[in-house]
């Protein structure tokens, strides 16, 4: 943790400044605020519940798509990356829906799923497919074929050989596409509820905008940025303390 | 080892008229030849050759990891299409072999595993084992905290494990120090003596191959094909001492060593 106060300096001192030049040089407008007004606008909303409410929302939906993502984007990975034949069948279907904005389905999601929490999940799942799967896929592509073989002469079957072998070979590469993703779900989720949901921090950072309150919306925004930083340092320290066995091994002569 | 008694063991491992190309018509380029070897249960046969001779390439054909383009390989008669158990290979290269993420005792239990032995007598199983190969200070290691002689242990623990009738070793000792290597070899020779396994084992070391083998199979390249096969006629128990001081020993070593200069040459 000795690397954390230097990180911290500069945020504190970008606030510090802020804050002093938003009580000397200008004045509260409909459009600037302060750092202490942000703060305090915070508070009342955790006082009167909505943040909570807000959080919980946005967190589900990224959380559940994230994790519909991971399971499906780790499954898919491992079977397109190994078996050269359905990685050549499904390849250029995959790079032809890789690109479609996961925004841009929001109006479909909410066609059939209309307004609430499936239609989030759904729109975050998508977002959070692919790099799962690009990852997943090109990481059992670089498995040594030694490994492989060694099943084969255990006469191992299919799904034993992806769950003892193949699974356990990828998790570091994995892990840093489900890094990736935990931040896309993220991303997603507010803007979902930004452009279409009424619910969640998104649907908040909205009202604000319409109630004119800035110091709510930069609070919120502040807090959505926090909510991130914990999200990466916790999957940081999941990798950290249950997956540090799984690293690549070192070669002992 | 009388020739009767030879000719009346079964045959473990069989290469009728094997051939392997690779590449298409035309520019395929052939890397073993009308192979054909018997090797018989409980045997050791040892294979020699310089290299690009197809060695490994012999050994991935009788484990059923390739198949041959011309010819049958087979098990106790029956033609091998596939890898199976009764068939353990002992990889060269053991760190690319063992489960980085399984203890000493999680990898050894792989192979318990895939012959769908239940939970609660892997213990009792795996126990001896360590014991044989002297891995039993090492139980809770992970596979990067051993030396490479114990991590090789540990493949001939997990191979073991599967309880195969034949190993198959790819230059096994090859990254090993001199002592650990003769180690290794002499425990090698009591496991095959213990279990009653068959032994396929390719080695770029004469001595070796002589000090182990009831037979030497001398590979020429290019493309790889039977040179000569020779009978080792050294009584067992052996020794790492006497044996290779032994005349028969030497004029073994001499003449395959002579050979093996004019298959490089």
């Amino acid at each position: 943790m000795t690397r954390l106060p230097r990180g911290l300096a500069l945020p504190i001192a970008a606030l510090i400044a802020w804050e002093t030049s938003g009580r000397t040089l200008f004045q509260p407008t409909d459009t600037l605020t302060r750092p202490s007004a942000m703060a305090a606008a915070l508070v009342q909303a955790g006082m009167d519940g909505s943040l909570v409410q807000a959080t919980a929302e946005t967190l589900a939906g990224a959380a559940i798509g994230f994790l519909i993502a991971s399971v499906l984007g780790t499954a898919a990975g491992i079977v397109l990356g190994s078996s050269r034949i359905l990685g050549g069948v499904a390849g250029p279907t995959v790079e032809l829906l890789r690109p479609i904005p996961a925004v841009a389905l929001i109006p479909l999601g909410l066609l059939i799923f209309g307004f609430g929490v499936r239609m989030e999940v759904m729109t975050v799942a998508f977002a959070c497919l692919w790099p799962v799967m690009t990852v997943a896929s090109a990481a059992v592509k670089g498995i040594d074929p030694r490994l492989i073989e060694v099943s084969r002469t255990l006469e191992i079957g299919r799904l034993e050989q992806a769950l003892k072998f193949i699974l356990p070979s990828i998790f570091p590469r994995l892990f840093v596409g489900l890094r990736l993703a935990a931040g896309v779900a993220l991303v997603v989720a507010v803007t979902v509820e930004i452009a279409a949901n009424p619910q969640g921090l998104g649907y908040r950072l909205i009202l604000a905008q319409q109630n004119l309150r800035p110091d709510l919306a930069f609070g919120l925004l502040t807090w959505i940025g926090c909510l991130g930083w914990v999200l990466n340092r916790g999957l940081v320290g999941v990798e950290r303390r249950y997956f540090w066995r799984f690293a690549p091994a070192k070669r002992n002569a | 080892m009388t020739p009767v008694a030879d000719s009346s063991r079964r045959s473990a491992l069989s290469a009728q008229d094997v051939s392997l190309c690779y590449g298409r018509r035309g520019s395929s380029r052939t890397i073993l030849q009308n192979v054909s070897l018997e090797v018989r249960s409980e045997e050791i046969v040892c294979v020699i050759g310089p290299s690009g001779c197809g060695k490994t390439t012999l050994l991935r054909l009788l484990a059923g990891l390739i198949a041959p383009s011309a010819g049958e390989v087979a098990f106790r008669g029956a033609p091998i299409t596939r890898p199976r158990r009764e068939l353990a290979v002992v990889f060269q290269d053991y760190t690319k072999a063992l489960l980085p993420w399984r203890t000493v005792t999680d990898n050894i239990a792989l192979a318990l595993e895939s012959r769908r032995v239940p939970r609660h007598e892997h213990q009792t199983l795996i126990d001896p084992l360590l014991r044989q190969v002297g891995l039993d200070r090492h139980a809770d290691f992970f596979p990067a905290q051993l030396s490479g002689g114990l991590q090789q242990r540990l493949q001939i623990a997990r191979c073991l494990a599967q309880q195969p009738s034949v190993l198959l070793m790819d230059e096994p000792f090859g990254a090993l120090d001199a002592m650990t290597r003769e180690v290794l070899q002499d425990e090698i020779m009591r496991l095959s003596v213990a279990s009653r396994t068959t032994i396929f084992f390719i080695t770029h070391d004469v001595e070796e191959a002589i000090y182990l083998g009831d037979r030497v199979v001398a590979l020429a390249p290019n493309p790889g094909r039977i040179a000569e096969i020779m009978d080792i006629d050294l009584p067992r128990p052996r020794n790492q001492l006497t044996t290779r001081e032994t005349p028969s020993f030497l004029r073994c070593r001499h003449h395959l060593r002579e050979l093996l200069y004019t298959l490089a040459a």
